[in-house]
């Protein structure tokens, strides 16, 4: 080798290091992801559903994001303090934060966004019970005084619970019927575009984003692809980049995953932990019986299910609780699979063969063959399972008129069991009508005490010994029978980089992520 | 003539408002509303929640006057207003038009082009190996179920030889525009176009093959066989325009549908067209988008009803109009 050559080859060598000691987010680009189901609106103060989450989390932000270990971050606040006897939160805002239309973001947005979602935000209504009023004594900072402590307060900021709204464009107007519904204008770091009903929705960088050198991306089109084996195609041909948990069909994640550069990850579900059960109904029938509650989760096996239906994907749930929800205790009674066991409660509680009507959940295949598992499991051990079919506003009208038995259902659970596990559970939650109250018809007063108890227990360790002890009570009495603590993947390309970077998953946007040229 | 459109054309409003009241009530034996979908969607819903809902799409008025609101909205030409989609539903189904013409438009066009041209051909060489292979290839793809096809396509096509796109209407983000626009949207229309002009092709190839069949053993046919016309000017000026009168009905029948787009197509290849969103619509009981939808769809129906009885005049001159 010439000496040229060596001192060109050195230079070269000298010049690749230099760019891997550059590897970093880089800017530019854009993404293609999948939405599915089309969201009916992209205006997250006023519908919650899951895929307007999933778009609305780049348009819009809340007070604090949550890291892996529901930790809270900055988001719209820079900073917070808690008083000591845990009544006042008083949030500090980010500076230069402006709305998408140039104007500033203030204290005056967050007070007008709380009587806004009072009045449109089921959850959010119920999250600021505890709430007594909310002052702003300056234009940057927001103090909340509560009636008594609540824990769990300080969970309920991020964006689909708690989204900021615009003061300058809803007040004074009908907020349902309000044009900018359609052309949301959040703080966001991307900015709507556009939307071809059908098609596509396409977000844009929003350059006077208030987090400096941020977002990295420039584009995101989410594509409505309404059949799932179609998603799955359009993965595998290069025309989508990142398929979000749910996506596909669960049996098509382990071929999907195998793909060239194709990366999978469960993390960003921490702050939902989806948690699947059976609804049993508490007040008539054989599931009326504790007994018969208790064979059937001896009966079925959980096990199986996670590995063959969810293709080992997630954990079988020990009780009300996910693990990753704050108190939780696997220190509760065990109920492994054991036929020989339910048969014999079975007889205990006096089973004579009565037909049991069973509703899958309407939401695919995977919960299809779910459900067909079950009945197998159940006709094993003598249970008689009708199997009814319904779609997904006629199950959503069945469980909420309690016309079932047994039925299907996942629910997100927000970190905190005074959020998204009490509601299922205590007798203030049985209102016929809604489906996602404590529709099994479940009433103890213990059970209610525990949990009034400990939402506004205080200091936080005092709540710890209260959640053990409501968990070990219901999994006793096993008011509904829990199957899986649900995960569900999200697909991306390896090029794309640190999408998932909180407990809150995709639903936080891409405000983080970068693609690897 | 003009007596005779005016009275069909009065009858069939008649028939329209007569749909509008049985859709109405159609819809609503179906279980669950559009407040429970949408409360269901969100993961949580108190009564209260449910109650705006309801006051929202005005499902808190009894049902008499919900139909009355909305058959007079009809009668001034008002579709309605999706609550769920936020937009009336005129402008939706306007949007989602063009998609659904231009594939459904293709389909019918290809389908009928093709299934009279081999049906004719298998019925010129009936007997044949020509006559064989076409009547066997109709019988497949008459058979075959739409979404099996369209996977397969999508299988073939798209992935394994990455030759057509597997979805959508257009390249996103690619911003063509003047002819690489129009190639790229015939890129797209291929697959779904064909899908479906399948099964109407092999529809119309076995309709036409029997039917000239049929007509080829009449006198009049010997007739002109007699006269010494030629065979090819028999079978297309005599035999193929008495065959195609049941083919005409068939037609008639299939683009009184195009509008009402193809539902498991358009899904399959998430085609942004009118049967997705009558479908997406039942799934979210967005009532008065599904009886929009299912009112353009039914007057399409009774106006290529009326414009089949038409061209049955100009294809059969034994057809009178009534005075």
């Amino acid at each position: 080798m010439s000496k040229r050559k060596i001192l060109m080859s050195f230079a070269a060598l000298c010049m690749l290091s230099t760019a891997a000691v550059a590897e970093g987010p880089k800017a530019g680009g854009f993404v293609n992801a999948v939405i599915q189901p089309e969201p009916p609106s992209l205006m997250v103060g006023l519908v919650q559903n899951g895929p307007t989450q999933m778009v609305a989390g780049n348009i819009y932000e809340g007070l604090l994001r949550y890291s892996p270990k529901l930790d809270p971050l900055p988001g719209l606040a820079e900073s917070w303090t808690v008083s000591e006897d845990g009544k006042i939160y008083t949030f500090k805002l980010v500076k230069g934060a402006t709305w998408h239309d140039g104007k500033p973001f203030t204290s005056a947005d967050v007070l007008f966004s709380i009587e806004f979602l009072k009045q449109t935000h089921a959850r959010a209504r119920g999250n600021l019970v505890q709430l007594d009023k909310v002052e702003a004594p300056d234009e940057s900072t927001v103090v909340f005084t509560l009636k008594q402590p609540f824990g769990p307060f300080i969970g309920i900021f991020e964006v689909g619970s708690l989204p900021m709204i615009p003061k300058h464009i809803y007040e004074g107007t009908d907020f349902k019927t309000n044009p900018a519904n359609n052309t949301p204008v959040g703080t966001g770091p991307f900015m709507f575009r556009e939307w071809q009903k059908g098609s596509f929705i396409r977000l844009v960088k929003n350059p006077n984003y208030h987090v400096k050198g941020k977002p990295n991306i420039d584009e995101i089109y989410w594509h409505v692809i309404p059949d799932a084996a179609a998603r799955s195609v359009a993965y595998e041909t290069g025309k989508v980049d990142v398929l979000p948990g749910g996506s596909i069909e669960n049996f098509d994640v382990p071929r999907v995953s195998k793909l060239k550069n194709t990366c999978v990850t469960g993390a960003g579900w921490e702050f939902f932990s989806p948690h699947s059960w059976l609804w049993l109904n508490n007040r008539s029938g054989p599931t009326a019986n504790k007994k018969f509650r208790q064979a059937l989760m001896f009966a079925i096996d959980r096990n199986m299910a996670k590995d063959v239906v969810w293709n080992g994907l997630g954990k079988v749930a020990t009780g009300p609780s996910g693990s990753a929800i704050k108190y939780y205790t696997g220190a509760v009674p065990k109920y492994d699979y054991d036929p020989a066991k339910a048969k014999a409660l079975l007889k205990e509680a006096g089973y004579n063969g009565e037909k049991v009507r069973m509703l899958p959940l309407p939401y695919g295949e995977t919960w299809r063959r779910w459900a067909e598992m079950v009945r197998q499991n159940l006709q094993d051990v003598g249970i008689n399972v009708d199997m009814v079919a319904t779609d997904v506003p006629g199950w959503n009208q069945k469980v909420s008129e309690w016309d079932y038995d047994i039925a299907f259902t996942y629910l997100y659970q927000y970190g905190d069991p005074a959020l998204g596990v009490g509601r299922n559970y205590v007798s203030s939650q049985i209102a016929k009508g809604s489906p996602f109250n404590n529709v099994e018809g479940y009433s103890n007063p213990e059970i209610d005490k525990l949990f009034a108890d400990g939402a506004v227990a205080f200091p936080d360790a005092a709540r710890e010994g209260i959640y053990a002890k409501a968990q070990k009570i219901l999994v006793e009495d096993v008011p509904v029978a829990w199957m899986l603590e649900l995960q569900f993947p999200t697909i991306t390309r390896c090029s794309v980089k640190n999408l998932i970077t909180t407990g809150i998953g995709v639903n936080d946007g891409f405000r983080d992520a970068w693609i690897e040229k | 003539m003009i007596s005779f459109i005016a009275q069909r054309i009065a009858k069939a409003i008649v028939v329209l408002l007569a749909l509008v009241v049985l859709n109405f009530f159609l819809i609503r034996m179906a279980p669950g509303d559009p407040a429970l979908v949408m409360a269901g969607e969100a993961g949580a819903g108190d009564q209260v929640f449910l109650a705006q809902l309801r006051e929202k799409f005005g499902l808190d008025q009894p049902l008499p006057m919900q139909l009355f609101l909305y058959v007079k909205g009809i009668l001034s030409l008002d579709l309605g207003f999706s609550f769920r989609q936020q937009m009336p539903v005129s402008t939706l189904i306007l949007q989602r038009l063009p998609a659904t013409l231009l594939l459904t438009g293709t389909a019918f066009a290809i389908s009928l082009a093709f299934g009279i041209l081999f049906g004719a051909l298998a019925a010129r060489f009936a007997g044949t190996w020509a006559d064989t292979a076409i009547t066997v290839a109709a019988l497949i793809f008459y058979a075959t179920p739409l979404f099996w096809v369209a996977l397969m396509a999508i299988l073939l096509f798209s992935v394994t030889m990455d030759w057509l796109p597997s979805f959508g209407y257009e390249t996103v983000g690619a911003n063509y525009t003047g002819l690489a626009h129009v190639l790229d949207v015939a890129a797209h229309l291929i697959l779904p176009a064909t899908t479906i002009g399948l099964f109407f092709m092999a529809t119309y190839a076995r309709m036409t093959r029997a039917s000239m069949l049929e007509v080829n053993r009449l006198d009049f046919v010997k007739t002109a066989r007699a006269k010494g016309l030629s065979d090819t000017v028999i079978q297309r000026r005599h035999v193929l325009r008495n065959a195609l009168l049941p083919v005409v009905t068939l037609a008639g029948l299939q683009a009184g549908t195009l509008v009402g787009g193809a539902v498991l197509t358009e899904t399959v290849f998430a085609w942004p067209g009118i049967g997705r969103l009558m479908y997406e619509a039942l799934l979210q009981r967005d009532y008065n988008l599904l009886l929009g939808v299912f009112v353009v769809c039914s007057a399409m129906v009774l106006a290529f009803n009326l414009i089949t009885d038409l061209v049955y005049r100009s294809v059969d001159p034994r057809i009178e109009f009534a005075s």
